[in-house]
């Protein structure tokens, strides 16, 4: 089949760096990538885990996009919410999803949240931190429910309510004083909701909507835009423009419709007919 | 200053009522200096698919050619016509490769990507928009996807004139006044425009008249 | 050797400096002037306040918005109205706008090696009836404009403000050309709309909108009526009339 020397070998490619070394050198600051300011949280109740995450990425002080999504699926079983560099979570926890996903065929058992957690500490921490992926990782599999937060240098720590982001601080302020142990599923639900809201209203780099994720041993329930606090409200004004409103210089169309048209020839006047006997 | 403020542009994508525009600017500089103002910076991928490359323009050459090849070699073993989608992730995961030696490119998509029907032949078209960072995260937008050297203004314009379900003809008047007046404040951007509105039997390209200055 | 720490000279500097978000605008038509801000401060990603207002009512006829580094802000209207008082001592009268907006100059610039780090934009009346907006850099470079946008969002705001208020890039209509002054219902709607849309895209815009509204003498007001959250700040008899809108913005 096709030779694999058509495309680049597996991995991360540095040909350009002597070039943007050489650009970085006469001073010139590198663009910044997208990241996502963030808002991330998941604690522990009853049956399971909950996971929120609010919706706004952010390139500076501009918001890039106003609903993007940042509960990444790992297994069925398994979600991980991202901060930081947008790409990055979303490459890193894609990438581990495949691996997850070989390594349970190649076992033939459910993957374990300890498994994924493993995984994307040792890849962050081979690389340095320079991979800028703050994760939240829950779920439940057979050992039960487990909750992880992965920082980029690729330390881990286990605790029953975790958040992470710019808007951490916030969040992290309405756990400690309403995390209880043993919550049933809608006051967990509610409790994750007011801990991004928090980070939605009070952090600049958090905003828009609350995504949530519900993980239980038999079930995994996905709540995106489970609470949408910050709609648009209507113009004033409406701004069509009158047609010819622009002017141009130059028009040109390409027709992307086949024109078939279809003459039909009258039959011969005589005997001229197929013989259809 | 900045990489991309080197050679300059700005590319804007507009969703409208079963059509797309996608629109650039057509000034190439070397800092302040304007090289050329017929610079285009949007290349067509498939006959309603477009890709639009502000950024470094030694990168826009390569990084226009590497999409050719890899949308050719896709054709010729898929046997079929790259959709919007899958062209999507194919930007995203070529500038990811790059991680730590990127290209200074923020790709804007534009197109329409077909849906299935069941009869097969009177295809519908869905809108398809999208943009990544130079670092290849996706950006699918319902509205209107900027970049470039003028993206705050393209924003912040955009924000303000863009309305839902427009009619191509009304679409096109409502790109090319939020890309005309965006680059009109900056420095890097304008000396002329261009605009495509992809709809599903034809597409309309215009170049616009606009301040060269 | 152990225990011998070298000694680098370690040089520490104090910032009198920082930089409090949020954006303001001022739109000038015929026999009025419009002059707005929202009223969110911030500091890095944190909210300060949601409520700090950045618009100031200096006399009967005119309206002050600051913008930039908040401290120097407050500090710099403190000081226009007092000199604006000593003015009123003075020459029993107040100050028209054209020289509030050459004290302003002055001001600013009697601190160009220490400048008030803040955009100012000075809207109101002309004596001969005009609206009229001045917009200012820190060190007092100014300007007679129609319609200028200042602050964190201004590089959102001031396209869309060239295509609706100067009509820039647009064509008229066959027959018909561009209106040279806008009603004052339309601009209220266009600072409403820019507010919203600043909103939506810059994170240290929102919270909530202040716009200040100055009518001429003789203004009929009309597109005033029906108005939510109006406010009139004049009393009856006097010359100029003076009203504020306040209205919500998004808090995310």
């Amino acid at each position: 089949m096709a030779n694999a020397s058509f495309y680049q070998s597996a991995g991360f490619d540095f040909s350009n760096d002597v070039r943007n070394q050489f650009l970085q050198d006469k001073g010139l600051p590198l663009p910044k990538a997208t990241s996502t300011g963030t808002t991330i949280v998941g604690c522990l109740f009853k049956d399971g885990i909950v996971l929120g995450a609010d919706t706004r990425a952010t390139e500076g002080d501009i918001v890039a996009d106003k609903n993007c999504e940042k509960i990444h699926y790992i297994t069925d079983n398994i979600r991980c919410c991202g901060a930081g560099t947008a790409a990055d979570t979303e490459f890193t926890t894609a990438l581990i999803s495949s691996n997850m996903e070989l390594h349970a065929l190649s076992t033939g058992r459910k993957p374990r949240v300890v498994t994924a957690m493993t995984m994307l500490k040792q890849m962050l921490f081979r690389y340095q931190g320079h991979i800028g992926a703050a994760l939240v990782l829950g779920g439940v599999d057979s050992t039960g429910a487990h909750l992880f937060t992965i920082h980029p240098h690729g330390s881990t720590d286990k605790l029953p309510y975790v958040t992470m982001g710019s808007g951490s601080l916030a969040a992290m302020a309405v756990f400690e004083s309403e995390w209880r142990p043993n919550m049933e599923k809608n006051d967990a639900l509610r409790l994750v909701t007011a801990a991004i809201s928090a980070g939605i209203f009070n952090d600049l780099g958090s905003g828009s909507n609350v995504d949530a994720c519900v993980i239980t041993a038999t079930h995994t329930e996905m709540l995106r835009n489970f609470v949408k606090p910050n709609e648009r409200a209507v113009k004033e004004r409406n701004y069509k423009f009158r047609r010819g409103t622009t002017a141009w210089k130059m028009e040109n169309i390409r027709s992307l419709v086949v024109d078939e048209t279809v003459t039909l020839i009258a039959p011969p006047v005589g005997g001229d007919a197929m013989d259809t006997t | 200053m900045s990489i991309m403020e080197i050679n300059g542009g700005s590319v804007i994508a507009m969703v409208g009522k079963e059509c797309v525009a996608i629109a650039c600017d057509l000034r190439l500089g070397n800092q302040a200096l304007t090289i050329a103002t017929n610079f285009e910076k949007i290349f067509p991928v498939t006959d309603r698919l477009y890709l639009g490359l502000p950024g470094l323009a030694t990168d826009v050459a390569t990084l226009r050619e590497r999409f050719r090849f890899r949308v050719n070699m896709y054709t010729i073993k898929e046997e079929r016509e790259i959709t919007p989608e899958t062209f999507a992730r194919l930007v995203s995961s070529t500038l990811y490769e790059k991680r730590f030696g990127p290209y200074f490119v923020e790709p804007v998509i534009a197109g329409l990507s077909p849906v299935p029907s069941a009869s097969g032949k009177p295809e519908k078209w869905e809108p398809f928009i999208a943009a990544t960072d130079l670092i290849g995260c996706l950006n699918f937008a319902k509205d209107f996807v900027v970049a470039g050297t003028s993206s705050d203004k393209l924003f912040g314009v955009a924000e303000g004139l863009w309305e839902p379900d427009l009619e191509w003809e009304d679409l096109f008047e409502t790109i090319s006044q939020t890309l005309m007046n965006a680059v009109d404040r900056d420095a890097f951007s304008g000396w002329g425009g261009i605009v495509h509105i992809i709809t599903p039997d034809k597409v309309i390209t215009r170049t616009l008249k606009a301040r060269m200055d | 050797m152990p225990g011998e720490m070298a000694h680098h000279p370690q040089q520490r500097q104090f910032n009198p400096y920082s930089e409090n978000g949020g954006t303001i605008l001022a739109i000038a038509g015929r026999d009025f002037a419009v002059i707005a801000g929202d009223t969110r401060q911030t500091e890095g990603y944190s909210i300060q306040t949601r409520y700090a207002p950045k618009v100031f009512t200096l006399t009967d006829k005119a309206v002050l918005a600051v913008n930039g580094f908040a401290a120097d802000g407050n500090m710099f209207v403190k000081k226009v109205k007092q000199r604006l008082e000593w003015y009123r001592h003075a020459h029993a009268k107040d100050m028209p706008l054209r020289a509030i907006a050459r004290l302003i100059q002055t001001m600013l610039y009697a601190q160009r090696f220490f400048p008030y780090y803040v955009y100012n934009i000075l809207g109101g009346i002309e004596d001969d009836g005009t609206g009229a907006v001045y917009s200012f850099d820190p060190v007092g470079s100014y300007e007679r404009e129609a319609c200028r946008a200042a602050g964190a969002a201004s590089s959102l705001v001031q396209p869309f403000l060239d295509n609706q208020i100067y009509f820039k890039n647009q064509k008229a209509a066959p027959g018909s050309a561009h209106p040279t002054h806008l009603p004052l219902s339309t601009v209220i709607a266009l600072v409403t709309d820019s507010f919203t849309s600043a909103t939506e895209r810059h994170i240290e815009v929102g919270d909530g909108l202040e716009m200040y509204i100055v009518l001429a003498s003789g203004s009929s007001g009309q597109g005033l009526e029906g108005v939510k959250g109006l406010r009139e700040l004049s009393t009856k008899g006097e010359a100029e009339r003076v009203f504020v809108i306040r209205r919500d913005l998004k808090k995310d």
